[in-house]
């Protein structure tokens, strides 16, 4: 039997489910590829980020020749999609999700912050911006 | 967008329950009608597996966000995959009345 998959680290989950494709003339919806999550993560960190194989798969915690594969497999689903015009879904795959924690130095909460693109970052509680990103929290 | 605060008891003046799945109280804050809902929890008593439930019923509320004082180990991900953001509270004299002004104020 085949060893278990690591688990993959998903920082950023995409903001939409998937993609449908533009046609010429109608016609019925073929059945769409399944882009795992970690496979559109690996896609992120290469080529929206720009990170090296290296760096990118210690941010999903696997070890770069796992990285490799999952970024050549996610390259293949995306052009099997583009050229057959099939429905791209993100879906599934062995991930978890995380998010970084954050301390507010007014009202002295801790929170989470879910999406990282959003950049500017006020306190859920008391609104105020005084805050601080933390790594050691009550784990 | 909806609130989740864990509480001691059903009313406004209750304090924040320190726990998130065993809390007594769900309280269900609405911050566009200004309505509150209080739900008994009912993993209260549970052996285990009690964080997992309670996001369940936190999750088919609709909520946004969760305000507790403390949480399981088991939650983080599974609210992180669910985009639920997460607020601990440390002070456990903090009444449930004054969370809902303070988010209301935004």
């Amino acid at each position: 039997m085949a060893r278990p998959k690591k688990l993959r680290k998903i920082t950023n989950p995409p903001k939409i489910k998937g993609f449908k494709p533009i046609r010429h003339y109608p016609a019925a919806e073929s059945a769409p590829v399944l882009l795992d999550y970690d496979e559109y993560e690996s896609l992120r960190l290469s080529d929206y980020e720009l990170k090296n194989q290296t760096d990118a798969a210690v941010e999903m915690g696997v070890s770069r020749p796992t990285f490799a594969r999952i970024y050549e497999s996610a390259r293949r689903k995306v052009a099997r999609s583009f050229v057959e015009g099939t429905p791209i879904l993100f879906q599934g795959g062995p991930v978890y999700f995380t998010s970084d924690w954050y301390f507010c130095k007014d009202c002295g909460c801790w929170f989470n912050h879910l999406n990282k693109e959003d950049s500017v970052i006020i306190c859920p509680l008391c609104s105020s911006s005084c805050i601080e990103q933390s790594n050691a929290v009550n784990e | 967008m909806k609130i989740a605060i864990t509480s001691t008891g059903n009313n406004l003046q209750a304090t924040l329950d320190s726990r998130f799945g065993r809390c007594s109280y769900f309280v269900i804050y609405d911050t566009e009608s200004g309505s509150t809902e209080f739900i008994p929890n009912p993993n209260k008593e549970a052996m285990e597996g009690a964080g997992p439930a309670s996001i369940q019923l936190v999750a088919s509320k609709g909520v946004e966000k969760v305000v507790s004082g403390e949480f399981g180990a088991k939650v983080k991900a599974i609210f992180d995959s669910l985009k639920i953001q997460l607020v601990i509270v440390n002070d456990s004299t903090m009444t449930v009345n004054r969370i809902i002004e303070m988010v209301s104020k935004q």
